[in-house]
């Protein structure tokens, strides 16, 4: 047959124009206009949140911005780790049909540097705000705020330091992981962009070399990474789900915004031998991670719900006996298990951009709900909420990934012209 | 002459001589009654211009079924029937339904989709398949042509095209 890849030119490359730049600064513009009015209006008008807090622990309004910052930044690191490890994933299962694709999925990355250096960064500033764990007097035997539970739990924060001084451990941990997934990218994306200087197959076999390390060592790393920077908020509280329940909304997040960029890309002309096809598995992996998602999460809520155990409910009973955030339990299945799942059903919604466009939107706002309420009950309690720091919060953090995203991505070939299954993947057809 | 009684068949070895023959043969204005292959060809459904099959739907009505099964009789048995309290929650505690709902709508939708599967291509255990040639279950493909359908073209017009497409041998085949 005449058709083969020689007919598209490969050597295209993403134009970030102008024009983009700005609209994506004019959202920047306006998350940080809201977010200052929302810190105003907490700063200010904050008497009514100060009116209820009682005792040692009164609330300030700093602490709401302390945990926006911290939802986003471990939300967006997901996305952006996920992008890495799906493209590793194709590498490790063989992968023909995405092979145009890889290169959407491994710019991603770039934002794993930069929100590594917030996080450590922000630990400093946010962290006795958010963990409870790291106030000294909760390992002090003669002090009355003294929790045999939390000192049990003490050495994985603090080891080998003394308990309640240095988080020796954990910040450990959060270096390692973070360097871990940063020389891992490196690797992946040097050997990938060296594929376009040399054909032939020497480097798919070094990358995929490379994915599968990365894939191990992302196993451990996703789950602990998980019950430090999520689930130790709610210190005294524990579920085995708890890593593969943050690792699943963070792959759908990360597949709706490749998913996103992937459209976005084609609308605008490029990718030409990507077509319905591809879309059709892209939106077919979004439908099936987002029922993935819905079982973890189930699967975690049953449990404790069916057993009631004093412990392990009053998760759910600070959740959805809340005024504050059980309208959220429900906004939150909506968005990421009713909506995908019916809208998606169907093959055509599946290869139409305009469905995929609608749903992976609400899904990444879905999953950042998901995030909001594992992070702000266990931090701010009733003195949460949805309001406008939280929005403010998240177009920040959006726009700003999704610049360095595009940026990156328009520095190097559009697609992997050396990929030795772009023929492959051209023949697609499902 | 009487519909779907008889055919006039194109042997092909190929898939891809076959691909090509479907579009040429459809070309010439022939309407293609089946084709029967021994392995499933790939984008053969696009050549002959099929419609989207319908079994989803099937699958889904038979899912909703089973959904509306599971939850009635799970009402019926912990509200109405037989209340029991179990770990202090209500009677009908909707969560703990979830389950085995779930496991009922799989378990209609998948038979439901086989059995309907089964029924519209003429596998069911009372019907009588027709064999339009044995070797269609080991190394030749096959494409039947009812010659009722196409009486406006007759048979040796029939013949050449099928030939002419690339078909190793024409036979006639006739049924009661």
């Amino acid at each position: 047959m005449g058709h083969s890849t020689t007919n598209y030119n490969l050597d295209q490359k993403f134009d970030f124009s102008a024009g983009l730049k700005k609209s994506i600064f004019t959202v920047l513009i306006i998350g940080a206009v809201i977010l200052t009015a929302g810190i105003l209006m907490a700063a200010l008008g904050g008497g009514h949140d100060e009116a209820h807090a009682e005792g040692a622990h009164a609330f300030h309004w700093y602490k709401r911005l302390y945990a926006n910052l911290w939802i986003n930044n471990v939300y967006f690191t997901g996305i952006a780790v996920i992008g890495v490890f799906f493209f590793a994933i194709q590498y490790a299962a063989q992968a023909g049909w995405s092979a145009p694709l890889l290169r959407i999925f491994l710019s991603f990355g770039y934002w794993l540097p930069i929100a590594g250096v917030i996080m450590i960064v922000s630990y400093f500033i946010v962290g006795h705000d958010i963990f409870h764990w790291t106030h000294k007097t909760l390992f002090d035997v003669n002090s009355p705020d003294y929790d045999k539970i939390i000192d049990g739990k003490g050495a994985f924060f603090f080891w080998p330091l003394e308990k309640g001084t240095f988080p020796a451990f954990f910040i450990i941990r959060m270096v390692v992981f973070f360097g871990a997934w940063v020389l891992f990218f490196n690797k992946l994306k040097n050997l990938s962009y060296q594929e376009d200087l040399n054909p032939g197959n020497q480097s798919w076999f070094k990358i995929r070399k490379w994915s599968a390390l990365f894939l191990v060592f992302f196993a451990v790393s996703s789950s602990i990474s998980a019950w430090d920077w999520v689930m130790s908020i709610d210190t005294h509280w524990f579920s085995t789900m708890f890593g593969w329940y943050v690792f699943a909304s963070w792959f759908v997040a990360g597949l709706s915004a490749m998913t996103l960029v992937t459209v976005f890309l084609k609308e605008r002309g490029y990718l030409e031998m990507v077509n319905a096809n591809h879309i059709h598995d892209l939106g077919k992996f979004v439908f099936a991670f987002s029922i993935f998602w819905t079982y973890i999460w189930f699967s975690q809520f049953l449990l404790i719900y069916y057993a009631n155990i004093p412990e392990e409910s009053v998760y759910f009973v600070e959740r959805l006996q809340s005024d504050v955030y059980s309208p959220f339990i429900f906004v939150n299945l909506a968005l990421n298990f009713f909506l995908p799942f019916l809208v998606l059903m169907t093959r055509d919604a599946k290869r139409h951009g305009i469905f995929l466009k609608v749903i992976c939107s609400l899904i990444i706002v879905g999953h950042w709900f998901d995030f909001f309420l594992m992070v702000q009950p266990g931090t701010l309690g009733h003195n949460g909420g949805f309001g406008l720091m939280e929005v403010g919060m998240l177009l920040i953090f959006g726009s700003l990934v999704t610049y360095v995203v595009l940026n990156n991505l328009s520095k190097q070939n559009l697609i992997a012209k050396n990929h030795p299954m772009l023929e492959e993947s051209y023949h697609h057809h499902i | 002459m009487e519909r779907d009684k008889n055919f006039i068949l194109g042997v092909y070895d190929d898939e891809d001589v076959l691909l090509d023959a479907i579009s040429k043969v459809r070309g010439n204005g022939v309407k293609i009654h089946e084709v029967y292959s021994p392995f499933p060809v790939h984008g053969i459904d696009d050549v002959l211009g099929y419609k989207r099959s319908k079994l989803p739907i099937a699958a889904f009505l038979f899912g909703m079924l089973g959904t509306t099964l599971a939850l009635t009789m799970q009402f019926y048995m912990m509200k109405i029937d037989w209340p029991m309290i179990i770990g202090g929650k209500d009677h009908a505690a909707f969560p703990d339904f979830i389950p085995v709902t779930f496991e009922l709508t799989v378990l209609l939708a998948a038979f439901g989709m086989v059995g309907v599967f089964m029924i519209a291509s003429n596998l069911k255990p009372w019907g009588q398949p027709r064999i339009f040639d044995v070797r269609i279950t080991d190394d030749k493909h096959v494409m039947a042509i009812d010659l009722a359908v196409n009486s406006s073209l007759g048979e040796g017009k029939l013949s050449d095209v099928l030939k002419s497409s690339g078909a190793s041998e024409v036979n006639f085949k006739s049924f009661e």
